[in-house]
């Protein structure tokens, strides 16, 4: 095996890195530094475990969640100055709750040799999360139980985020599929228990095999669960998704910085705007922007609407999901008036890709205090009304407490944040622990459970739609007075009143209109607390008009790998009833 | 020929008003949840959408009859017939008013719980013969839960039987001259109408076709007219429950004499068919084995005791 160089580490001071080389001698290549703050060490492929597992288990503060694993190609890339040699790097993204802070850790590997360990035995969320770095870039785990495609299909040729993968459609071949062709992807889709790890007998019985999706009523989306029933009792159940995955980080290598925010909302297609924040707030890192106050409360205010909508799509569909017909209508309605609110906010409803590079669009349009302010008022006692036909209903709390239970520490290991983990009991969210965006400034509490059943999922959202309004009626009652974009030459597009007057505003503007922004190169990773959980972007700018890199890091896909483990044991209508807690979409899952 | 129990014009009237009512029910159905649930429902078709039914119905005879190759045929095509066969064949002993009704039979009570009986045969059959396994997964749970709620469907009824004393059902209506049933019998009546709902399996109790768990269940793989024999078959069923909870609880058609007897059967069946519309929107659906273990470990016990308690009052007085 290969070593890469090993470089002296040249600066130690932060307190997590020399804590692993006093522990580790020699284990870490070198320090790299990024506009994030993120400390990200650079490991050789032989020591990785080693220096995760002192992370996980020994170092102060203790990273607890393997939060991502994915992989850059770096054969193309311009400004690596102070990295190691590596053709394709593996980068493993540690979060820690108790120490409200994140470490990169990066692994060199030349293009012969595209080889590093598993590290499934420290966290079985790597799994999914190693499959896909194979999927899309032909890194391999060792060790790796079951290192197949997951969301590309079977018969994918090729590994989609290498850089001479196309991009496009037109630059490829044009599509046909001939007969033998067909048969042939026929022949891939079949299902073969043994494949999946499944047996076809136990000593007493058959199983049967039941394939759940990936059209279903349930299963809210294309996505797939490959059930093995001895009876109505779930022996097994393994999810196979990328059905709807669509190259959204391929397509941030191919548009402008400017020009992919509208893709972002398409990612979780239920919050809106909320996606387009981590991916803003990371670019505006790497060049620099400063948001105005006024912006960031305004970007604040829409996404908690956006996440009272994500909320109560989440309450009617699990209501809905244990057979309550009803409540999804009401829901509906209120979700209907929000979006109202919304569109006469940013013109567009769903989507409104609203947020920009440095600000937002455009200011509020008059008036629109009257119009939260009606939310305000009509929600609170709506709310209530659901709590007594929904959270106290004796059979939705029969269908749904102590189904589908998990602790702190099965969240930690599959990776699992948001609701989800502070139905646990642990009382951790990204707005409160990790402030962005002007979050320090508002008054809101973090509501958890205990149990981490379904219920519990359910009631701690439902407390969540009560804070978000809390904080919308912080932002209507102290909207400050400004700017709402950064007079900044990288703000996109740039404000106007000036371009007419000297030439350097009339540069920038006609360059960042025309090209799009040039971001200095750098890397930068921002989390935020999205609908569903942690949902964060991990860019990194070759100092061009597009993305070298767009990582998205999304909750749901961590979130539907722990389905087997909740579910085994219950009967198919509990695995319906868990899936609804879970709140996904297949788009956030898939990408 | 003169209108009167048993004359050829009466059975097809009666033929004829059951099967317009259930399809009928369809829409009403439909407006009525709308209306609960903050919306308009179909209100396009016809002045207040009333001529939806005749949409449906002339889409639904209209559209290709597939029958899937992998299927059984002869049962495949059997099984939505049975449905709508036993449950109208139920509606003969139903007396509507004094002198309309088809025949009088001194076993109507045990005719249609030979009849609802008869009527699982369908579900299970429609779902064993698609060779779907969400249809094997809906027949299975159908077939366990209609045969566990006839035996309470049974035996509360029992109680009604004693106080009458005859399974004819235009006696036990004569019977409650002085008081409606449902004040004697009312843990019977309670019992039965949770047997019912579980007998036409609507929500709550539609397990065996819990569309968010196994799509359609038992009837997955039908389409056309066989499916719309199945949809139609439910609505049939909520119109005999509802009348028969009149007939067995509620005084039949007896009511003050301003309205004709027949009239006060239908508002009355009317009332209780508005009743499960709104059971629908309300209640969730409780799991397959939540509701085996209420059925078998609360209602049974409980339908006993009703009985006993009832043949302790008739003896003692």
């Amino acid at each position: 095996m290969q070593i890469a160089p090993i470089i002296p580490p040249a600066n130690l001071s932060n307190p997590v890195a020399s804590q692993v080389d006093d522990a580790l001698r020699n284990h870490i290549i070198c320090l790299q530094t990024t506009v994030d703050g993120t400390l990200t060490l650079w490991v050789d492929r032989t020591r990785i475990k080693k220096v995760l597992k002192f992370l996980r288990d020994e170092s102060q503060p203790r990273f607890e969640m393997l939060l991502d694993v994915t992989g850059i190609d770096e054969r193309v890339r311009v400004h690596r100055a102070g990295q190691p040699a590596s053709e394709f790097t593996v980068v493993y993204h540690l979060t820690s709750f108790s120490g409200h802070s994140d470490v990169r850790v990066k692994v060199p590997l030349m293009d012969a040799d595209l080889k590093l360990p598993t590290v499934i035995d420290l966290w079985p969320s790597a799994n999914w999360y190693e499959r896909e770095t194979w999927d899309m870039f032909g890194i391999e785990f060792d060790g790796h139980p079951n290192l197949f495609r997951i969301v590309l299909p079977p018969t994918w040729q090729g590994h989609a985020l290498r850089k001479e993968h196309p991009a496009r459609a037109t630059e490829m071949e044009p599509f046909s599929l001939d007969d033998e062709q067909e048969a042939f992807e026929q022949d891939a889709l079949l299902f073969n228990p043994e494949q999946w790890g499944m047996k076809r007998h136990s000593d007493t019985s058959e199983f049967m095999f039941l394939n759940l999706g990936p059209n279903h009523p349930s299963v809210h989306g294309a996505f797939r669960i490959a059930l093995q029933l001895d009876g109505e009792i779930l022996v097994d159940a393994v999810p196979d998704i990328g059905y709807h995955h669509r190259g959204a980080e391929k397509m941030g290598e191919r548009q402008s910085w400017h020009t992919f925010i509208p893709y972002t909302d398409r990612i979780d297609y239920l919050g809106g705007v909320m996606n387009n924040l981590p991916y803003v707030m990371a670019v505006e890192k790497m060049a620099g922007i400063e948001v105005p106050e006024r912006a960031k409360t305004i970007r604040v205010m829409l996404a908690e609407m956006f996440r009272i909508c994500s909320h109560l799509l989440f309450y009617g569909t699990f209501a809905q999901d244990v057979g309550q017909l009803s409540p999804i209508f009401y829901m509906f309605v209120e979700r209907e008036r929000i979006f109202n609110i919304i569109e006469s906010i940013c013109g567009a409803r769903m989507h409104p890709g609203w947020f920009r590079i440095g600000g937002v669009a455009q200011d509020l349009p008059n008036g629109w205090e009257v119009r939260v302010k009606e939310l305000l008022d009509f929600m609170p006692p709506r709310l209530d009304e659901y709590d007594q036909m929904v959270m106290n209903n004796g059979i939705v709390k029969r269908r749904t407490q102590g189904v589908g239970a998990y602790s702190t520490q099965q969240a930690f290991d599959w990776a699992v944040t948001g609701p989800g983990l502070r139905a646990t009991g642990l009382e951790w969210d990204y707005r409160k622990h990790r402030p962005y965006s002007g979050y320090e400034n508002f008054e809101f509490d973090v509501p958890i459970a205990v149990n981490g059943d379904c219920y519990d999922r359910c009631a701690v959202r439902v407390e969540e739609m009560r804070q978000s309004l809390r904080i919308i009626k912080q932002c209507l009652e102290n909207m400050p007075a400004g700017d709402y974009k950064a007079n900044h030459p990288l703000t996109t597009p740039p404000r106007k009143e000036k371009t007419m007057q000297d030439i350097e505003t009339l540069i920038n503007h006609f360059l960042s209109v025309s090209w799009g922004p040039v971001i200095p190169p750098d890397e930068a990773t921002i989390g935020i607390e999205a609908t569903k959980g942690i949902n964060s972007y991990y860019l990194i700018s070759d100092g061009s008009t597009t993305s070298y890199r767009t990582r998205i890091r999304t909750p749901s896909f961590a979130h539907l790998q722990m389905i087997p483990e909740i579910s085994r044991g219950f009967m198919v209508a509990d695995l319906i009833a868990i899936i609804a807690s879970i709140d996904f979409v297949m788009a956030d899952v898939d990408r | 020929m003169a209108l009167g129990v048993g004359s050829a014009l009466t059975i097809g009237l009666i033929l004829g008003t059951v099967i317009i009512v259930a399809a009928m029910l369809i829409w009403v159905e439909r407006r009525l949840l709308s209306f609960w649930q903050e919306r308009l429902g179909p209100n396009r078709v016809g002045p207040f959408g009333l001529l939806q039914v005749v949409a449906d119905m002339i889409k639904i005879f209209t559209k290709e009859d597939w029958v899937p190759p992998f299927a059984d045929r002869v049962s495949f095509v059997i099984a939505p017939a049975i449905i709508m066969t036993v449950i109208l064949l139920s509606f003969a002993v139903i007396p509507f008013a004094p002198n309309i009704g088809v025949i009088e039979s001194n076993i109507g009570v045990l005719f249609i719980l030979a009849m609802a009986s008869l009527g699982a045969y369908s579900v299970m059959l429609g779902g064993l013969s698609s060779d779907n396994k969400y249809a094997l997964l809906g027949s299975l749970r159908a077939a366990a839960q209609m045969v566990s709620y006839e035996v309470f469907m049974g035996i509360s009824l029992l109680g009604v039987v004693a106080l009458s004393g005859s399974f004819n059902l235009r006696t036990i209506v004569e019977a409650q001259e002085g008081m409606w049933f449902v004040v004697p019998q009312f843990v019977g009546f309670v019992i039965f109408l949770i047997a019912g709902v579980a007998e036409s399996h609507r929500l709550p109790f539609d397990i065996p076709e819990a569309e968010q768990e196994i799509c359609a269940g038992y009837h997955t793989e039908y389409s056309g007219m066989k499916f719309g024999m199945f949809f139609v078959g439910e609505y049939l069923g909520l119109v005999l429950v509802s009348s028969l909870i009149t007939v067995l609880f509620f005084g039949g058609w007896m009511g003050p004499g301003f309205l004709p007897p027949v009239v006060w059967f239908a508002l009355k069946s009317g009332v209780f068919i508005a009743f499960f519309i709104l059971l629908r929107a309300a209640i969730p659906r409780p799991r397959y084995d939540q509701l085996m273990t209420y059925g078998w470990l609360f209602l049974l016990p409980l339908s006993l005791v009703n009985l006993l308690v009832t043949g302790a009052v008739i003896l003692s007085t």
